[in-house]
């Protein structure tokens, strides 16, 4: 149940953001979460789409360094302490969180985040393991 | 005061039959004690014999960098290596340094001339000099260390670097000349007003500041905050380091001590002695070294040359500040910087492009900032920024190494840097020289 993100480099330039995000917006690509993470001198945008293959086509055309990476979408409970439940699991089985952002819609009362994981399928496992929910691909397509 | 009246004051005759008998002597002297200079005479079918006064200087072949660089790393000494008293290094575009060697009687040369740019600055016996040119094989520090010490000036051997020590000793000890690069000058006086201090009561009231090229808005900034004469001073380790010529108060043009050093002006294109007057690259016959004596040597400064005599009582001719480089070499922080070996480093760099741009800035501090824009290889894009962040100092590393300066680095996408544009392209110089 891995999802796949697209992550775009970012030259600290003005209005690279704002190329990336017309891009997908004219070729009707909706953005379902995002994050950028940056350092000094240029950033990562990391985007979940509800058309990641057309996503990263329109990207890599108009010139932008852009990749997939493998993520995972987890319900957590939208009540105090839900988002620690989830990562006490990954406390204790030693699953190590590369980063994590929230997506913004949810089609439940659970909120939705996004885990990057050095070890993907190992994460997946102890979650599934320990009845966590892990949100499919079409699930995120139809929020 | 003129340190050497007899050398620096004498007529244009008798300077040219000085030069003459010199280099009669020298030419000979090499011919019988450097396989690689009597190779080059052979070929072109040049005796000693051909030589009979300066003006045949011109049948002579030229020295160049990468002669030195083929003979790495004493082919080019006229003297066995036992008989050479010191070796300095400079960088070269690729492969091999520079090595240059010189004998106990070139160093006596070295102290005699830098004792003539240290008057010419103004300094006489008895003041004392606070020398902040690095010290080591790079011949700033030591080259002014050697004329203090002949003339008698008293020396504080600090070397570069340490600004608040710097500053301190200059309060402590009230040092009246100065000697560095000019950026480093204007570091400095950031430095004291951050410290509280005022530059303009500083005990310095002239500077010795050479290493690198610098404007007349420089000089005058550095003027103005340090309440000081600026002096330029010229020199190239190959010839002897600094000491090849020297500002006096009036700073109109360096004094080059032509009985030493003698200077042509060629025109690039022609190869040939470019017009009176007019700018062309500057070659240097040292026609009384021992170590490393060098004939026609292409320094690769573009200059003009003017042998007006001087109101300050100099014959000695004046080359004008620097105007350009024949090659794409800059000067960073008083170290030679080839745009080419950047991009060998780049080139044994696995996650990068071989492209590249170099971008050097003069911060309002003084001090020179090399930045450089890398392309990054798609397939090491990562999403995680720390690994984008740990290339970019693995390329900040390697360049250091190989540079001596610590540039920044920047990653940029892929294909943004302009291709075969041309060199000009891959260096912007923000710095107002």
């Amino acid at each position: 149940m891995k999802l796949t993100q697209i992550s775009v480099f970012l030259e600290n330039k003005k209005g690279r953001l704002y190329d990336a995000t017309r891009l997908l917006g004219e070729n009707n690509v909706n953005i379902r979460a995002l994050t950028i993470a940056e350092s000094q001198d240029f950033g990562v945008l990391r985007i979940v789409v509800d058309n990641p293959e057309k996503g990263l086509e329109v990207l890599k055309n108009n010139k932008f360094m852009a990749s997939f990476t493998d993520i995972v979408a987890v319900e957590v409970g939208d009540d105090p302490g839900g988002l620690a439940h989830v990562l006490k699991v990954f406390a204790d089985t030693g699953i190590n969180i590369e980063y994590m952002y929230a997506f913004v819609e949810k089609n439940t009362d659970k909120a939705l985040m996004v885990f990057r994981f050095d070890n993907t399928d190992g994460a997946i496992k102890v979650l599934q393991q320990n009845k966590i929910n892990v949100v499919g691909k079409k699930e995120i397509a139809d929020l | 005061m003129i340190w050497n009246e007899k050398m620096e004051c004498m007529s244009r005759e008798d300077m040219k039959n000085c030069q003459s008998d010199r280099l009669k002597k020298l030419v000979q002297y090499v011919y019988e004690r450097s396989p690689f200079y009597k190779n080059k005479l052979d070929q072109l079918g040049v005796s000693p014999r051909d030589i009979k006064s300066i003006e045949d200087i011109v049948k002579l072949p030229f020295t160049h960098k990468d002669d030195l660089r083929d003979n790495y790393p004493f082919g080019a000494f006229s003297k066995p290596v036992g008989q050479i008293a010191e070796i300095h290094i400079s960088s070269g575009t690729t492969g091999n340094p520079t090595v240059v060697g010189y004998s106990k009687s070139d160093v006596e040369l070295w102290s005699e001339v830098m004792s003539r740019s240290l008057c010419c600055a103004g300094a006489v016996p008895g003041d004392m000099i606070q020398v902040a040119y690095g010290y080591g094989l790079f011949t700033g520090g030591l080259g002014a260390h050697y004329g203090a010490l002949n003339m008698g000036v008293t020396i504080i051997p600090c070397s570069s670097g340490q600004t608040k020590r710097q500053l301190k000793i200059m309060q402590d000890f009230k040092p009246r000349i100065l000697a560095c690069t000019p950026s480093y000058s204007l570091y400095m006086a950031e430095e004291a007003k951050e410290l509280g201090m005022d530059p303009r009561d500083s005990s310095w009231k002239i500077g010795v500041f050479g290493a690198e090229p610098w404007s007349e808005n420089m000089r005058q900034e550095i003027e103005k905050v340090w309440n000081m004469s600026a002096t330029d001073i010229y020199g190239l380790s190959e010839i002897i380091g600094p000491g090849v010529a020297q500002e006096c108060h009036l700073k109109r043009g360096l004094h080059l001590y032509s009985d030493v050093f003698y200077p042509e002006i060629i025109n690039e294109q022609t190869n040939q002695p470019a017009k009176p007057g007019e700018s062309g690259v500057l070659a240097v016959t040292t026609l009384t070294k021992e170590g490393m004596p060098l004939l026609r040597y292409r320094t690769r400064d573009i200059v003009s040359l003017s042998f007006e005599k001087c109101a300050c009582g100099r014959t000695s001719p004046r080359i004008s500040k620097i105007q350009g480089r024949t090659d794409d070499m800059i000067i960073v922080r008083g170290i030679n910087v080839f745009p080419s070996q950047i991009e060998h480093v780049l080139l044994e760099i696995e996650e990068t492009q071989p492209h590249y741009q170099l971008i050097v800035d003069r911060k309002p501090g003084g001090m020179d900032e090399l930045e450089i824009l890398v392309e990054l290889k798609e397939e090491y894009f990562s999403d995680e920024v720390k690994k984008l962040q740990a290339i970019e100092h693995k390329i900040q590393k390697e360049i250091a190494a190989t540079l001596s300066v610590e540039p920044k680095v920047h990653l940029v996408e892929p294909k943004t840097i302009a291709r075969s544009e041309g060199k000009a392209k891959r260096v912007i110089d923000k710095r107002n020289l």
